[in-house]
């Protein structure tokens, strides 16, 4: 497309579009993550949380794969300390997370604290996907997502687990195989390779095999040993 | 304090040292290939266990019922490239409607 513009405007029209591409990147993704919110705020309860655990779970946890998994820990009988083992495995990335954005987000103090309570899947995310766009993209598309995200997340937790506790016996639902499935479509996408692939056949074979053996959360937990196997061989 | 808290206020906790400490460490402790790629398979084992267990176990025995029909919808709907809303769903109403129905 050619248009008669001068130079000073298709300059300013191109620093506009910048940010607005930022904000178009961080708002798809927040408000995409929402719907994985209700169906947190629905698995938590069906599990046994109550509305406000579910809601604190957001608020402080606030990283979606390591909330689904102490729900899920704890629902299938678990007892809190492989409950908290497994999420905190889970959550162990947002620390590498971490390592990437603090040399770009230079803060300090309360503005760390709050930065790195953002420092999830999501913010970072976005986040490297503006480096082409320069380090103030960066940061615009950190925080942008990260705030949204997290506003979003929580409205729908406590949307989700209202509506589960409305629903009574939750199986008439089906919510007992929307929580698996939620799980399924956390994984899916990161089944990339045929190694990927077999790494979680594996996985699901060794929980099934332990279950009747050991106390339960422990099989779950026992599965990180094909990734640390597998990772340490290649 | 029940099981419950003692679950949530713990992770909460560690979630954010987690977080925190990546901000506060030199870049080098965790730049290690070994650690990276561990990092990246342990939600691929994680999940897919949970994915199992709450499919195909109840207390500490392994049963199979209306959830599995549910989770292979899920299969399904991911195969066809669908939505994490519509791969929730057709698990839920699939699920639900076995159970209700038989």
């Amino acid at each position: 497309m050619s248009s008669p513009d001068n130079g000073f405007l298709r300059q300013n029209r191109r620093v506009s579009k910048v940010a607005s591409t930022t904000l178009r990147d961080s708002l798809s993704v927040s408000l995409t993550v929402g719907a994985y919110g209700v169906a947190f705020g629905a698995a938590a309860v069906a599990n046994g949380f109550s509305v406000l655990q579910s809601c604190l779970l957001s608020l402080l946890t606030f990283s979606g794969a390591s909330q689904f998994a102490v729900v899920g820990v704890m629902g299938a009988g678990g007892n809190p300390i492989s409950a908290i083992a497994t999420a905190s495995l889970l959550g162990f990335r947002n620390g590498l997370y971490g390592v990437i954005m603090a040399p770009r987000l230079k803060v300090r103090g309360i503005k760390r604290i709050i930065a790195a309570q953002i420092t999830i899947d999501e913010s970072t995310g976005v986040a490297l996907n503006q480096e082409s766009r320069g380090e103030d993209a960066m940061r615009h598309g950190f925080y942008l997502t990260g705030f949204g995200v997290f506003i979003f997340w929580n409205l729908f937790t406590l949307a989700g687990a209202l509506g589960a506790q409305a629903m009574g016996d939750i199986r008439a639902w089906g919510l007992d195989a929307a929580v698996p499935a939620a799980f399924l479509g956390l994984v899916w996408p990161r089944l990339i390779t045929k190694r990927d692939r077999a790494i979680a056949i594996s996985a699901v074979a060794l929980a099934l095999a332990l279950t009747p053996i050991l106390p339960a959360g422990l099989p779950i937990i026992a599965t990180a040993f094909i990734a640390i196997a597998v990772g340490l061989r290649r | 304090m029940s099981a419950i808290w003692i679950a949530t206020i713990g992770t909460s906790v560690i979630a954010f040292l987690l977080k925190y400490s990546g901000h506060s460490i030199p870049e080098r402790f965790l730049s290690n290939p070994k650690i990276q790629r561990i990092n990246a398979l342990i939600p691929i084992a994680l999940l897919s266990a949970l994915v199992g267990v709450q499919t195909l176990t109840e207390k500490s025995s392994l049963i199979i019922d209306h959830r599995l029909a549910g989770v292979g919808v899920a299969v399904i709907a991911l195969i066809l490239k669908a939505p994490f809303p519509v791969v929730v769903l057709s698990a839920a109403i699939t699920s639900a409607a076995i159970y209700n129905w038989f």
